[in-house]
């Protein structure tokens, strides 16, 4: 059931939950999510792919301490044959 | 490959600062399978192969990874720009790359429109500039045009890769000349990237003396995979011989073979 007041609906999304784009998709991630606590949730080896924030490389090396804003467009790649 | 390193006097050759044996580079796309994609890799001989980078598949995060059937302990990750059409596609597209596999030897392509993806030279050198500024080694596919190959060695590409045919055409070296042209002025390696089509025209590329073959669909779209990769593997090895070992000249009459004393009467 979606609340009638949209105010309420407003108010729920500044405090808990924020919006971001990965891979094109919206996603729903609580307010003060990491890239590392994202990549966790989706399932990923994080040895295995890379993260792009705001067209920006995130290393590897400090997906614990980025935390998500909302907005954020992620793209989360892996290598794949090609030629 | 056994992993030893290479014999003085062996015929090996270098790109970056790293030697290699094979003379063969395979593309990892197109293939039915993960499995044979690994079994062809396999028969070709090939130490380099060329990977895409896509998105991964958020919906299904365990699904078998190329990784875990071409392992890049034992070759070496190539990553392409495949799909870019402009020079920042490309760029970011690298930049993920160097973050996911951890190292800056990559293969530039930016692509003109369909249906022949010619590659687009402003995108491409525009590419490469920014790319050997961020500290990348750039083996670069090209157009068939020695002045574009040289500016691109100027500029400090460490391979040159002219097209012998559209990607994926199949159609062999449609401007041998032109790619004979670019080898003979380059000082970095030249490497005739697409178009090869069957074992033949691999060899023909060596022939020419291009340091090394690339290809992909020549492989992953003969009818038995694997049985063609090794035909690539020794049409290579057929072709390098041949060039090294300088071909007879070309003659526009007979020469007999046999002694032409001591015939019959």
């Amino acid at each position: 059931m979606q609340c009638p007041l949209p105010f309420a609906t407003f108010r729920h999304d500044m405090t808990d939950r924020i919006t971001i784009t990965v891979n094109g998709e919206a996603r729903n991630v609580a307010s003060g999510d990491t890239v590392a606590r994202l990549l966790a949730a989706i399932g990923l080896d994080t040895r295995k792919v890379a993260v792009e924030r705001n067209e920006e490389i995130v290393p590897r090396s400090i997906y614990a301490e980025v935390a998500l804003a909302a907005g954020d467009r992620l793209e989360i790649v892996h290598f794949i044959g090609g030629g | 490959m056994d992993g030893t390193p290479a014999t003085t006097g062996e015929d090996t050759w270098e790109v970056a600062g790293r030697r290699f044996r094979s003379r063969l580079i395979v593309g990892t796309g197109r293939y039915k399978s993960l499995e044979e994609t690994a079994e062809a890799i396999e028969a070709s001989g090939a130490e380099i192969v060329t990977v895409a980078v896509r998105r991964v598949n958020l919906s299904d995060p365990n699904a078998p990874m190329l990784q875990d059937f071409v392992s890049p302990k034992r070759y070496t990750y190539l990553p392409n720009t495949a799909g870019c059409h402009t020079a920042s596609d490309a760029v970011r597209t690298l930049r993920l790359a160097r973050e996911a596999g951890g190292w800056n030897l990559v293969k530039l392509e930016v692509l003109g429109p369909p249906p022949y993806l010619y590659p687009d030279m402003a995108g491409t050198l525009e590419a490469a500039e920014a790319l050997i500024k961020d500290g990348f080694e750039v083996m670069v596919y090209c157009a068939d045009d020695p002045v574009a190959a040289k500016k691109l060695e100027d500029m400090g590409c460490v391979a040159i890769m002219p097209l012998g045919a559209p990607i994926g055409s199949g159609l062999g070296l449609t401007n041998p000349f032109m790619i004979r042209s670019i080898k003979q002025q380059a000082k970095v390696p030249v490497l005739v990237d697409a178009g090869i089509g069957t074992a033949s025209d691999a060899a023909k590329a060596m022939e020419l003396g291009c340091d090394a073959v690339l290809l992909n669909s020549a492989i992953a779209h003969a009818k038995d995979p694997v049985r063609m990769a090794r035909a690539m593997k020794s049409a290579v090895e057929a072709g390098r011989d041949a060039f090294l070992a300088g071909r007879m000249p070309w003659n526009y009459s007979a020469d007999a073979s046999s002694p032409m004393t001591g015939l019959i009467r």
